[in-house]
């Protein structure tokens, strides 16, 4: 019975640097956006919450289909790389990084979202009370106190990544090494009728993902009375 | 009460152009603040040292005014010079964030970081004053407050008393140049109450700072507090000295079952055989059960208007023994119609009678009639 193929494992490691480089562009990203979801009381809040979320409800093909248009070479963020001299971001790795990014960012943004609305103001108070300034509040106040949503927000941000599809093939094809991902070489197999590989791959998606949420769920239980106050 | 002006309009008009340099002991603070069905709209001038407690109910303003003071009301509108250092001056576009004002403020929850230690939530502060500013040490604060067995649980493994201790120690170490406390003993059950007073009279002797204590609690307010504002509906219905502000009779808490004077006593001598302790004051004296306090010591207390009754003469042959002479200043309507609230002057201390009507028509008492205050019992606070 063939076993996984040296592509096979190259789809892997390209999936966990995709996720892992996402994840880090995702937080990076994601923690101001959520803070200020989080703080602010304009009246743009509710249209940059619903844009956030709206990866949620689109069919990824939908989102594909933009940015593959967007960065291409009459798109304006094609334009713009061009300009700078990075080329063009579909086809790349980089392309796929910017696709995911968009496409994980509720599963990022709403759990910090949530962990700084849930510190409330007061700690804040007290922190400025005792000398700490805006920065020094948010690094040294909010953030340890929104840990739990960090983790969560990684795991989910991470686990999402991972479990994409459809973004990825529109705009990143099906390049060996470079775009082809774990969940499109599942879907190559399945075209070729391989089904063992398919198993193979597929089985490890399914351990991957229960063992992740499985931390998730577990870890939330475990600190179901963590309150903060 | 000649430190502590009334409040009101006049007289500030001029304020904002007399500017904030002026190195003025004392605390200006002029503030307006509108929410939807309230409005803050007060102007004191408050003593630049001891406890001025800011008295009233719920939704009277008193926690507003004191997060105006402390600039984490943002809507505020007004004025704020802390002995003589300008922290907000609308007309002068002056406003500093609260983090650059030196203050410390202890919560009504004690709003301890539960992500660390004691130790670490009472360097918080500490830290990030320059080390030349540091005039409380830790070991100082630590000790004041009796905190030492603690330093090193987490906020979550204390009780709510000590949480409150840690809470006052972590401000005091900001080494701040007013302190203001937001009903620090509202959350607290009795018995922890009790625990923590001790402790909030230590600071009130040892601190040399203004303290603005926000409280609804009589107890504590007459138990702690110099100078008191009462505060009702947004507005300060009052402003003085403790004593004098207490035995008021055109304030709301004159016509309460609690009304009352507050005292100032020194031990003057123990009586060993009877078991009893006589305190002094000006204008005269009273026995009270044995007191564990050397003569010399000041205790204050209180007596309630409920246990002073009055006579025309010097009753003798009755059981209630602390007589003094006084002489009527006021007589107005009590808290039920049946009875009269009677502000005498003994000798420099004002005392408070609540008696019935009828006996002060029989007793013909009207301002200046010389009578015998005979108090039944006197409460003794801390």
């Amino acid at each position: 019975m063939p076993t996984l193929s040296g592509a096979d494992w190259s789809a892997i490691r390209l999936t966990l640097e995709l996720a892992a480089a996402s994840t880090a562009v995702l937080l990076l990203l994601g923690t101001p956006l959520a803070w200020w979801l989080a703080c602010t009381r304009s009246r743009w809040k509710g249209v940059v919450g619903a844009v956030v979320a709206l990866p949620l409800v689109l069919p990824p093909t939908v989102i594909g289909f933009y940015l593959l248009v967007a960065m291409g070479p009459n798109g304006p963020v094609g334009r713009l790389t061009e300009a700078l001299g990075l080329g063009l971001l579909p086809f790349s790795f980089a392309g796929l990084v910017v696709g995911s990014v968009v496409y994980s960012l509720p599963f990022v943004v709403q759990p910090l979202a949530n962990a700084f609305e849930a510190i409330g103001r007061r700690p804040l108070e007290v922190a400025a009370t005792l000398r700490a300034g805006p920065w020094d509040r948010f690094f040294n106040v909010a953030l340890p106190l929104a840990r739990p949503g960090f983790v969560t927000a990684t795991i989910l941000g991470f686990a999402h990544t991972v479990g994409e599809f459809g973004v990825v093939l529109m705009i990143g094809g099906n390049i060996p090494e470079r775009t082809r991902v774990v969940s499109v070489a599942i879907y190559d197999h399945v075209e070729a009728l391989e089904y063992a590989q398919a198993h193979w791959l597929s089985a490890g998606m399914l351990a991957f993902s229960f063992v992740v949420l499985l931390a998730l769920y577990g870890r939330r239980r475990g600190h179901a009375g963590g309150g903060v106050g | 009460m000649a430190d502590v002006p009334q409040p009101g309009a006049a007289g500030t008009a001029t304020g904002a152009a007399a500017g904030c340099a002026r190195p003025a002991a004392g605390i200006e603070a002029r503030f307006a603040v509108d929410y939807a069905g309230f409005r803050l709209d007060v102007d004191l001038r408050l003593p630049g040292r001891g406890v001025t407690a800011l008295f009233g109910h719920s939704g009277s303003g008193k926690t507003t005014l004191l997060r105006c003071v402390a600039g984490l009301e943002p809507a505020a509108r007004g004025r704020l010079v802390v002995n003589g250092e300008c922290w907000q001056d609308d007309a002068r576009r002056i406003l500093v964030p609260t983090h650059r004002r030196a203050l410390g403020y202890v919560f009504q929850e004690a709003s301890l970081f539960p992500h660390l230690s004691v130790r670490r939530n009472l360097e918080f502060g500490l830290h990030r004053i320059p080390a030349a500013a540091r005039r409380v040490p830790l070991d100082h604060a630590v000790a004041l407050l009796g905190i030492e067995a603690l330093l090193e649980r987490m906020p979550d493994r204390l009780s709510g008393g000590e949480r409150q201790r840690v809470g006052m120690a972590r401000a005091l170490l900001t080494s701040p140049r007013i302190l203001l406390m937001d009903e620090p003993l509202a959350a607290l059950d009795h018995r922890r109450k009790q625990e923590i007073l001790p402790y909030l009279e230590r600071l009130h002797d040892e601190l040399d700072i203004p303290v603005l204590y926000v409280s609804h609690a009589p107890d504590e307010v007459v138990r702690l507090a110099d100078h008191v504002v009462m505060l009702g509906e947004g507005k300060a219905m009052a402003a003085g000295e403790l004593h004098a502000t207490m035995a008021r009779l055109d304030l709301p808490t004159a016509f309460t079952e609690d009304a009352g004077v507050v005292v100032d006593g020194t031990v003057a001598e123990h009586d060993d055989h009877y078991h009893l302790t006589r305190l002094d004051f000006p204008g005269g004296a009273v026995w009270v059960q044995r007191q564990p306090a050397p003569p010399g010591r000041r205790l204050r207390f209180r007596i309630h208007a409920r246990d002073v009754s009055l006579a025309d003469h010097l009753v003798e042959g009755s059981s209630i023994q602390n007589l003094l002479p006084a002489i009527v200043e006021e007589v107005v309507g009590a808290d039920t119609p049946a009875h009269v609230l009677v502000r005498l002057d003994a000798g420099g201390t004002a005392l408070l009678a609540r008696i019935t009507r009828r006996a002060a028509e029989q007793l013909g008492l009207r301002p200046g009639r010389r009578m015998w205050a005979q108090i039944k019992s006197v409460a003794l606070l801390g």
